[in-house]
């Protein structure tokens, strides 16, 4: 016979089995009188059935949405109200400027800061110098960045992958290592200019200052490395039929990897068209006592630092507005080869 | 483990990688190659070797010249004086010579430290710009801005990446700083920190002298520690955010499952995600915070407040050693010290992400 421990211990005790417990409490009056139709299932989580729980998990979804839109509002302003201040100074006259109770609209607007930098400060001419410098380094670096990033990426050859690295080094290198010498250079460098003859330094004439801007800048290693991320992309069964077709490397580059890389060039040109706007130091060495050939940025903060007494904010802004607005209207047209041209850096190294 | 690596480390690995990894040979791929690759890489090489590599050489053979002039590129031999200048080691009495510190004994009845040259004591004067402003500044620079634009940009980026309308919109709105002028925004930003400006009346603080001549080197600092990181924000929002739209949902589904809280599922899925994005982030931002400068100009103007040089960061100084003829060798052997400590900081991030980062 099988040894039954509860049976001997229910024995033992007296105790009721489970199964005479169960018969008990159905023939109690109060069991009989339970409407088993209108009961639900109750699941509980810790002290909350699910209903409140879903009520609960919803609430704490529109909690914490509003906190992240309030943040994120919040973040706008900051990030948004220098902008704004710029503008409503710039139609502020003086007294409102530094008045003792701040308007955050001007009581008149004033355009005639506006005039007042048009006049003073020979924003045309640094504009145009601005432009000059800028496109023709921008084509200078598409050429040469086209032409390695293409090295890089398609053609065999030895040392390439070290030749490469050294190039990616030196861009952790400070620029500022560069700039001494590289002034010392174009201050001695030897040029060819008509109707002088040769001359030592390129400091000396209108040209000289120019190619002084520009020449350097023709080389950038992290296009290059960009470019070369995208040549890399495309496959090698076109380059295979173009070698079929009797394309030479040099048309199949041309005909077809520069189309296809388009929209990287596009966000090349775009970067290095801001980066020549916004350049400073490099321009403000190279064009010292030469004001006619300064650069927007140079011409922006000293056309202002020589005015004795109260600062002319107005003016200043005025400056500014019209230094940033071609800068907002290229990125409001270009964001999207802006953005992704920016942010494949992180992406990919 | 190595795919995901290459794919998502990009350069940093491409240098871990280059004596490992062996370059994929294309089909085409040969010897005749050679000379016309070496053609088409010619320009970029030319203007390599002219404006990079020559002058790295020769900048960190200026800072050893002893007395040289750049316009007659003269020089008295190699020393290391300008190192010691720039380290307030080396002075100058008033005739311009040069005197050694550990020469000199500080002189209390003059308040200056003097020099027995023979016949008499003269005053010697060290150029403490450096020691005293330029590193100082350079290094509250970096490790007030970069910690702090790096936690203000994740936050943001987080928030952003968790909402569905408007998304958009805001990342434009956040993006619209970097394509701004680093002057011209100074300048709106010495209008915003001006004794009468808005801020000063937004905070009751009426006339608080932030960065004008009598103010000081703290507010100062503060000021342009605002504007740093403000104008830092959007490079980092834009890179942490395409990076949060590449993390695979299942690890948040797996968290989910673990009932992971918010700030837990952050500080252990989102943050070791983004790990190879913010060890990316840390070192350039490092390499661009050791190299402040555009900055200061736009907001400051000068070198400093009260007519001194205490706004002045290792950029500023060897730009305004440029100035003068004689003092290049000084701005180079500063240069050099500035490479040197950018290189030391960029190989400790790497030595501590080797253990931190997870590609």
């Amino acid at each position: 016979m099988e040894y039954d421990s509860r049976n001997f211990i229910q024995k033992l005790f007296k105790m009721k089995s489970r199964e005479e417990k169960q018969a008990e409490r159905e023939a109690s009056p109060e069991y009989q009188a339970i409407d088993t139709s209108s009961m639900t299932l109750v699941i509980k989580e810790g002290r909350a059935n699910a209903a409140q729980l879903a009520k609960a998990q919803k609430v704490g979804r529109v909690i914490s949405s509003i906190i992240t839109y309030s943040f994120l509002l919040f973040m706008s302003v900051i990030i948004l109200f220098p902008f704004y201040w710029m503008i409503i100074t710039s139609l502020k006259n003086t007294t409102e400027i530094r008045a003792s109770v701040q308007t955050f609209f001007p009581a008149t607007v004033l355009w005639s800061n506006y005039i007042t930098v048009f006049n003073t400060f020979d924003f045309v001419t640094y504009v145009g110098n601005t432009l000059l410098v800028g496109i023709i380094s921008t084509i200078g670096t598409l050429i040469t960045t086209i032409l390695a990033a293409f090295a890089f990426a398609r053609l065999n050859f030895k040392g390439k992958d070290l030749i490469f690295a050294i190039l990616l080094a030196t861009m952790m290198i400070p620029g500022e290592m560069m700039v001494i010498t590289n002034y010392i250079t174009v201050a001695k460098l030897p040029w060819y200019e008509f109707g002088v003859g040769l001359v030592n330094g390129w400091l000396g004439y209108t040209d000289t200052i120019f190619a002084a801007m520009i020449i350097p800048f023709w080389v950038s290693v992290f296009y290059i490395y960009l470019l070369r991320q995208n040549f890399k992309q495309i496959p090698n069964e076109l380059y295979l039929a173009a070698k079929v077709d009797g394309k030479s490397d040099w048309q199949f580059l041309w005909h077809v990897m520069v189309p296809l890389a388009l929209p990287t060039l596009i966000s090349i040109f775009i970067l290095k068209l801001m980066g020549s706007w916004n350049s400073y130091v490099w321009p403000q060495l190279v064009t010292a006592g030469h004001d006619s050939l300064r650069l927007v940025t140079n011409g922006l903060r000293s056309s202002f630092s020589t005015t004795s007494g109260e600062p002319q904010y107005g003016i200043q802004m005025a400056a500014t507005i019209l230094v940033t607005v071609p800068l907002l209207l290229l990125f409001i047209f270009f964001r999207k080869y802006i953005m992704k041209g920016v942010g494949r850096a992180g992406i990919k190294g | 483990m190595a795919a995901v690596a290459k794919k998502k480390g990009g350069f940093l690995d491409f240098f871990k990688n280059l004596f490992k990894r062996k370059e994929r040979v294309s089909a085409d791929a040969g010897e005749r190659n050679n000379w016309k690759a070496w053609l088409y890489l010619a320009p970029v090489i030319i203007l390599l070797s002219v404006f990079t590599f020559y002058p790295l050489i020769n900048t960190v053979v200026i800072a050893f010249l002893k007395d040289y002039d750049y316009t007659t590129q003269v020089s008295s031999g190699f020393t290391f004086d300008n190192f010691l200048t720039v380290l307030t080691l080396a002075g100058k009495d008033a005739s311009q010579n040069l005197v050694y510190k550990w020469n000199c004994t500080y002189d209390a009845a003059l308040g200056s430290w003097v020099y027995n040259n023979g016949t008499e004591l003269v005053k010697v004067y060290f150029q403490t710009d450096v020691l005293k402003y330029a590193l100082p500044n350079t290094m509250i620079i970096t490790f007030v801005t970069v910690p702090l634009s790096i936690i203000i940009a994740l936050l943001i980026s987080v928030c952003l990446h968790s909402i569905k309308a408007f998304q958009k919109i805001f990342q434009t709105i956040f993006f619209v700083p970097y394509v701004t002028n680093a002057v011209a925004v100074g300048m709106v930003f010495a209008v915003l920190f001006d004794s009468q400006g808005i801020l000063n009346y937004i905070f009751g603080l009426g006339t608080y002298y932030w960065i004008d001549q009598t103010a000081t080197h703290t507010s100062a600092m503060f000021a342009l520690c605002v504007y740093i990181i403000w104008h830092a924000l959007p490079y980092k929002i834009l890179i942490f955010l395409s990076a949060l739209q590449n993390i695979d949902k299942q690890y948040y589904d797996a968290a989910k499952i673990d009932c992971a809280g918010k700030f837990k599922t952050f500080m252990n899925v989102t943050v070791p995600m983004l790990s190879p994005q913010i060890l990316y982030i840390m070192i350039t931002s490092f390499i661009g915070s050791f190299k402040e400068y555009t900055s200061v100009v736009g907001l400051i103007g000068s070198a400093g407040t009260g007519g001194t040089n205490n706004m002045y960061t290792i950029v500023y100084y060897v730009y305004d050693c440029l100035k003068a003829p004689t003092t290049v060798s000084r701005g180079a052997a500063a240069a050099l010290m500035l490479f040197v400590i950018i290189m030391i900081f960029t190989a400790i991030q790497f030595q501590v992400s080797k253990r931190r980062v997870h590609y």
